[in-house]
C-alpha cells in the first residue's frame, strides 16, 4: 500500500521543525558559540566622521597593552595588497582605509588580542588623525556640479555617478503619454533601513600553517560565493579554503556581501597562526554592513479616463553609499526594480535608473527581497494609488481594470519578464471580502463626520523569486543554479546537503519534506546539512527567496535520480523488467500485481548488497538546477488603519494577507514566513529608517534610535491563500520568504493616505511616524523624507 | 569551580580580580574575574553557557535575558559582579534530563521561532510572565515580551507558545489540596 504522505512527513505536512530541538535548549551553534583552541580576539576601529582625509595613525598605544598581539592598519593591508577589495557588483571596497575615509563607521584598523574586551582597549588606544571633507549625503548633492569628488581612489571617475541604466521602449511609452487622457505623477523615497538580523556579523578564521588550510567559520548565507571571493582576494587556492556557515540569526540579506571584518580576521590568523575571533556589535552592525533601499523616485502613469493603463514612466536614483556593494545580478544594475507593474497588463514602460556614491555605508543589499524587488513593488502600489485616486476611480476597480487576467498567460510584463501563472483577481476579490471592503465607504464617511480617519490600503502584486535561471542571472560572473546531494543508507535512512543556507527557513524540516514526497522515506529518517563548503555541493546560497525554486527544486531532481535508480534494482529484485514495474509513494510493485512489491528501504539495501549485474553499487547522486524562469508568486495585502488627527498615530485595525505561492511544502512554516515578512513590512511603514544628518552622522546606530517592532505594537495578521503551482517547478512551488515584506508597506501607506485623501495630502515618504503624519494633516502638504543637506552659514 | 585561573587571560597588576560565586541553574558556580566583565560573558565565555545570547549590547533586544532571582534582566547590561551571591536561570536551566519546559514544547509546539536567535530570552522572558501570572491576556503576553525583540517571526507564534505554555502548566499543576473534610481517598 502506498505511504500516507502527510504521516511521512511529505507535501503538505505542517511538520514540526526539527531545528527547534536545538534551539529551543539554548544549544545552538552560531558563530560566536565557537571556540578554537588558543583563539584570538579582534576587533575593529571605525571612523567617527563620513568624509575625511587620514592624516596619520599611531597604533603605539594600542601595542603597549598587555594582552595585544597585533594591530592591523590600512598601510599593512595595502603593503599585502589586501587594502582593497572587490564587490559583488565589479566595484572595490575598502577593507582597511588607507587614504581617506568615506563614510562614518569605515573600518579603519583591528587590533587582535588576547581577549575582546582588551581588543576593544587597544581600540580605543589608538589615535588617527583626519582632516574633515565636506560630506555627501543625497543623490541631489552628490550630482552637484562643483561636489566634492567621493571616489578619488578610482582611475577615470570624474563624479560621484556609478552608473546610469535604463529598460523599456521610451518611444512607445512617450506615445502612450501623448494618447493619454490623464497622466498621474508621483515623486517618493523608500528610505534606507537595515536588515538588521538580531545576530550581526561575525567570522573565527583559522589558518593552518602545517597544512595551508584556511578553515572560516562565517556568518554567511552564501558560503560557495565568499569561498570564491576569499580565493580571489587573499590569492588562497579555493581547495585550501574551507568556508563553514554555522546556525545563522537570521540574514535577510545582510550576511550576503563580503565585509572587511572577515578579510581582516583572515590576515590577522594567517599572521598570528592562530584563530581569530571576530564578532561585531550592533553599532558597528548598523552602520557598516549592507544596508537596504535608499532610492528615489519620480513616477507618472498614463491612463484612458476609464481606468485602463497605457503606459508608465519610472526614474530611480539610488543611493549606494561609498562603495557599490551590492549583491546584485550582474545584468541589472538596479537590481530587478524593472520587475515593477508585472501583475498589471501595461503595454508600454520605461524606465531610468541612477546610481550614485554619497558618504554612506555601502550595501544596497537585497533586504528580504529579490535585488530591489521591495522598491519596484512599494513604487508600483503607490503609483497605482495615486493613479487611481487622480482618476477619481475605486482602488480596487482601478487595479481589477489593469490586472493580468487568468487566461492571459504566459503574460509578458511591461518591462519584459515573462510571468507564467496566476489568479490575481480571485487573491484580490477574497482579500476585500475579508477587510469588508464592500461596507467600508460608507464606514469611512460615517467616522469623519465624527472626526475619526479610517483608511483602507491595497496592495497587489506579482514579484520575480528565485534567480536564475543562469542565462540571465550571475553574481560576478557565477551563474545562478543551485544543487542537492542525496545519498541513501544501505538501511533506508539518507543524509541531503544543498548549496543554499538556511537562516530560519526551516530548511532541516523542509527538504526532508520533499525527498518523503519524492521516495516515499520518512522525513524523519532524512537528515539535512547546509553551509559547510567543504561537504556540500556548490551553491550560491540562500538570499533572494531563491532556495525553494532552485535548491528546493535540485532536492526533487536529485530524489527522482535516486528514485530512477531503485526502480532498476526494484526490478531486479522482482525478477521484472523495468517496464513492468510501477511506483506508488514508498514502494516499487509489478504492474497489475500491486501486491508484489518492494519498498525503497529495500531497494537501498539491495544498492549495497544486491546489485544487478553490470550496475555501480550504492544509492546516491546529485542534482544541479538550474531554473527555466523564476517563479512568481502573487499576493494582495489589505490594511485597514485608524489616524489620529490630535497626534498623528495610526494603528492597524486589521491586516489581511493573501499568497499564492503554489505548492506550499510545510504550510506551517509558509504561513510563519508570511507573518514575519508582513512584519517588517509594517516595521518600514511605521519607524523602520536609517538616517543621517548634514554632517553624515548615522542616525540609527543602535537600538534606541533604530526602531523595531516589539510584540506590543505589532499588529495580528489574519492569513488566506490561493494556490496556482507553479508550472516549471518540479513540486509546483514559488519563493515565499519575501512577499509581504515586499509587498506590504505600500498596503500600510496607501491605507493612512486613504484616510487622509480628504486633506488632499498625495505622499508621506516613509516611515509614517506620527510627526510626518501630523505634519501632512495639519498643512496639507507632502512630506519628503530626504535627509537635509548642509548649506553655508 | 574556579574560572579563569588556568586561562589567566587578562590578568596584568593593572587589573583587579574579583572572586564572585553565584547559583547558576540550580549549582554554585565561582569565578575570578575582571570587575567590568559582564554578566553575559560570564555565563557564555565562562560557564559555557552559550544558549545566552549577545545581540544588541545595550538592553533593547532581549536576546541575553536570564532570570536573576526570578526577574529577567538583561545580561549584556549586568556586570557580573552584580550577580554575586545571586540566583541565577538560563535556558540551559528550563529543560530537565528527561523533559522540556512547556514553554519550550509551546515555541516548537506553535511554531513561535525560526533563527532561533532570540529564542532563549524570549523563553525566559515568558517563564518570569508565567511564574507571576498563570493566567495572561494576549495584551499581558505582548507586554511582557515587549523587550525581547524578534526579526523573523512577527510573535504572533511567540504569542500562542506562550499562551499554549499557560494552558499546559495550568492543566499539569496539582489540582486544589483537597478540602479537609475528613473524606477516604
Amino acid at each position: 500500500m502506498a505511504l500516507d504522505e502527510i504521516k511521512i512527513g511529505g507535501l503538505g505536512a505542517s511538520r514540526k521543525r526539527v531545528e527547534d530541538n536545538r534551539f529551543i535548549r539554548g544549544k545552538g551553534n552560531y558563530v560566536d558559540d565557537v571556540v578554537l583552541p588558543g583563539m584570538l580576539h579582534m576587533e575593529i576601529l571605525r571612523s567617527p566622521l563620513a568624509h575625511a582625509r587620514i592624516k596619520s595613525i599611531d597604533v603605539s598605544g594600542a601595542w603597549a597593552i598587555p594582552g595585544v598581539r597585533l594591530v592591523l592598519t590600512g598601510e599593512m593591508m595595502a603593503a599585502r595588497n589586501l587594502a582593497w577589495m572587490p564587490t559583488l557588483s565589479y566595484d572595490t571596497q575598502a577593507v582597511l582605509a588607507t587614504d581617506k575615509v568615506r563614510f562614518q563607521g569605515q573600518e579603519v584598523a583591528c587590533v587582535i588580542a588576547d581577549d575582546p574586551y582588551v581588543a576593544k582597549d587597544g581600540c580605543e588606544a589608538i589615535v588617527v588623525d583626519y582632516e574633515p571633507l565636506p560630506p555627501i549625503v543625497n543623490p541631489t548633492q552628490a550630482m552637484a556640479p562643483d561636489a566634492p569628488l567621493i571616489r578619488d581612489d578610482k582611475v577615470n571617475q570624474v563624479d560621484n555617478k556609478v552608473f546610469d541604466w535604463e529598460v523599456g521602449d521610451k518611444e512607445g511609452t512617450d506615445r502612450a503619454f501623448a494618447e493619454a487622457d490623464v497622466v498621474s505623477e508621483i515623486d517618493m523615497h523608500y528610505p534606507r533601513s537595515h536588515p538588521s538580523p538580531i545576530e550581526a556579523c561575525g567570522s573565527i578564521a583559522d589558518f593552518d600553517r602545517s597544512t595551508s588550510k584556511l578553515t572560516v567559520y562565517m556568518t554567511t548565507q552564501a558560503p560557495h560565493i565568499i569561498r570564491a571571493a576569499v580565493s580571489l582576494v587573499a590569492e588562497i587556492p579555493e581547495h585550501m579554503i574551507r568556508i563553514i556557515a554555522p546556525d545563522l540569526g537570521g540574514g535577510f540579506g545582510n550576511k550576503v556581501p563580503v565585509y572587511p571584518g572577515y578579510v581582516a580576521s583572515i590576515l590577522a590568523s594567517i599572521l598570528t597562526e592562530r584563530p581569530v575571533k571576530w564578532i561585531e556589535d550592533k553599532s558597528g552592525n548598523l552602520i557598516s554592513t549592507g544596508f537596504g533601499r535608499d532610492v528615489y523616485l519620480k513616477g507618472q502613469v498614463a491612463m484612458r479616463n476609464d481606468g485602463k493603463i497605457l503606459g508608465v514612466r519610472m526614474h530611480t536614483e539610488s543611493d549606494h553609499g561609498a562603495f557599490f556593494s551590492d549583491a546584485q545580478p550582474s545584468k541589472f544594475k538596479i537590481g530587478l526594480m524593472h520587475s515593477a507593474f508585472a501583475c498589471y497588463d501595461i503595454p508600454n514602460a520605461h524606465l531610468t535608473a541612477t546610481g550614485v556614491y554619497t558618504n554612506k555605508a555601502p550595501g544596497g543589499v537585497a533586504y528580504r527581497c529579490s535585488f530591489r524587488v521591495t522598491e519596484a513593488m512599494y513604487f508600483q502600489e503607490r503609483m497605482i494609488q495615486a493613479a487611481a485616486d487622480d482618476l477619481g476611480m475605486d482602488q480596487a476597480e482601478f487595479r481589477r481594470v489593469n490586472l493580468v487576467r487568468d487566461d492571459d498567460f504566459p503574460h509578458r510584463t511591461p518591462f519584459g519578464f515573462l510571468t507564467d501563472s496566476g489568479q490575481y483577481e480571485k487573491c484580490l476579490d477574497i482579500g476585500l471580502e475579508a477587510i469588508g471592503y464592500a461596507d467600508f465607504k460608507q464606514e469611512q464617511e460615517e467616522a469623519r463626520k465624527r472626526g475619526r480617519l479610517l483608511g483602507i490600503g491595497i496592495s497587489t502584486m506579482t514579484e520575480p523569486l528565485g534567480a536564475g535561471n543562469s542565462r540571465e542571472y550571475d553574481i560576478l560572473g557565477i551563474k545562478m543554479f543551485d544543487s542537492a546531494e542525496l545519498r541513501v543508507h544501505m538501511t533506508g535512512k539518507a543524509i541531503l546537503r544543498t548549496g543554499a543556507k538556511t537562516q530560519g527557513q526551516g530548511h532541516e524540516t523542509t527538504w526532508a519534506q520533499i525527498v518523503a514526497h519524492e521516495l516515499g522515506i520518512p522525513a524523519d529518517d532524512i537528515v539535512v546539512e547546509e553551509g559547510d563548503t567543504d561537504t556540500a555541493p556548490f551553491g550560491m546560497g540562500t538570499y533572494a527567496s531563491r532556495s525553494t525554486p532552485v535548491a528546493g527544486a535540485a532536492v526533487a531532481m536529485v530524489s527522482r535520480k535516486i528514485r530512477a535508480k531503485a526502480r532498476k534494482i526494484a526490478a531486479h529484485l522482482l525478477e521484472v523488467s523495468e517496464e513492468d514495474v510501477e511506483w506508488e509513494l514508498g514502494r516499487f510493485y509489478v504492474r497489475g500485481a500491486q501486491d508484489r512489491g518492494v519498498s525503497i528501504q529495500e531497494c537501498a539495501m539491495a544498492a549495497y548488497s544486491n546489485v544487478p549485474d553490470g550496475m555501480e553499487p550504492g544509492l546516491e547522486n546529485n542534482a544541479y538546477y538550474d531554473p527555466p524562469n523564476l517563479t512568481w508568486p502573487f499576493a494582495c495585502y489589505i490594511a485597514k488603519v485608524e489616524v489620529d488627527p490630535e497626534t498623528g498615530v495610526w494603528d492597524v485595525l486589521k491586516m489581511v494577507a493573501v499568497d499564492d505561492c503554489g505548492v506550499r511544502i510545510n504550510p506551517m512554516i509558509v504561513e510563519g514566513q508570511i507573518m514575519g515578512g508582513l512584519t517588517e513590512a509594517y516595521a518600514m511603514a511605521n519607524m523602520q529608517f536609517i538616517t543621517f544628518d548634514e554632517d553624515g552622522n548615522c542616525i540609527g546606530s543602535n537600538y534606541m534610535d533604530y526602531l523595531l517592532p516589539t510584540a506590543w505594537e505589532t499588529p495580528g495578521f489574519e492569513l488566506h491563500e490561493v494556490v496556482t503551482p507553479c508550472p516549471h517547478h518540479p513540486i509546483g512551488a514559488k519563493g515565499i520568504g519575501e512577499c509581504a515584506t515586499v509587498g506590504g508597506p505600500a498596503a500600510f501607506v496607501n491605507a493612512v493616505m486613504d484616510a487622509l485623501k480628504h486633506t488632499g495630502v498625495r505622499n508621506i515618504d516613509m516611515p509614517l511616524l506620527p510627526d510626518r503624519v501630523y505634519g501632512a494633516l495639519t498643512t496639507g502638504s507632502d512630506i519628503s523624507g530626504m535627509p537635509p543637506v548642509k548649506t553655508e552659514a | 569551580m574556579t574560572l579563569f585561573e588556568e586561562v589567566p587571560v587578562t590578568t596584568t597588576d593593572e587589573i583587579p580580580v574579583r572572586r564572585v560565586e553565584m547559583r547558576v541553574n540550580g549549582e554554585t558556580r565561582a569565578a575570578n574575574i575582571e570587575p567590568r566583565l559582564l554578566l553575559a560573558h560570564l555565563l557564555r565565555n565562562g560557564l559555557q553557557l552559550t544558549g545566552t545570547h549577545t545581540g544588541c549590547d545595550t538592553t533593547n533586544c532581549g536576546a541575553c535575558t536570564v532570570l536573576f532571582d526570578g526577574q529577567p534582566v538583561k545580561s549584556c547590561t549586568v556586570f557580573a559582579v552584580q550577580a554575586d551571591g545571586h540566583d541565577i536561570t538560563t535556558v540551559e536551566g528550563l529543560a530537565t534530563a528527561s523533559e522540556l519546559h512547556p514553554i519550550q514544547e509551546g515555541f516548537k509546539d506553535e511554531h513561535g521561532l525560526q533563527c532561533g536567535f532570540c529564542t532563549p530570552g524570549m523563553m525566559l522572558s515568558a517563564k518570569a510572565l508565567l511564574d507571576e501570572n498563570p493566567n495572561p491576556t494576549e495584551d499581558d503576553v505582548r507586554w511582557a515580551l515587549s523587550g525581547n525583540l524578534c526579526r523573523c517571526t512577527g510573535y504572533q507564534n511567540i504569542v500562542k507558545a506562550v499562551l499554549w505554555a499557560a494552558e499546559k502548566l495550568r492543566h499539569d499543576a496539582p489540582a486544589d489540596a483537597p478540602a479537609d473534610d475528613g473524606g477516604e481517598a
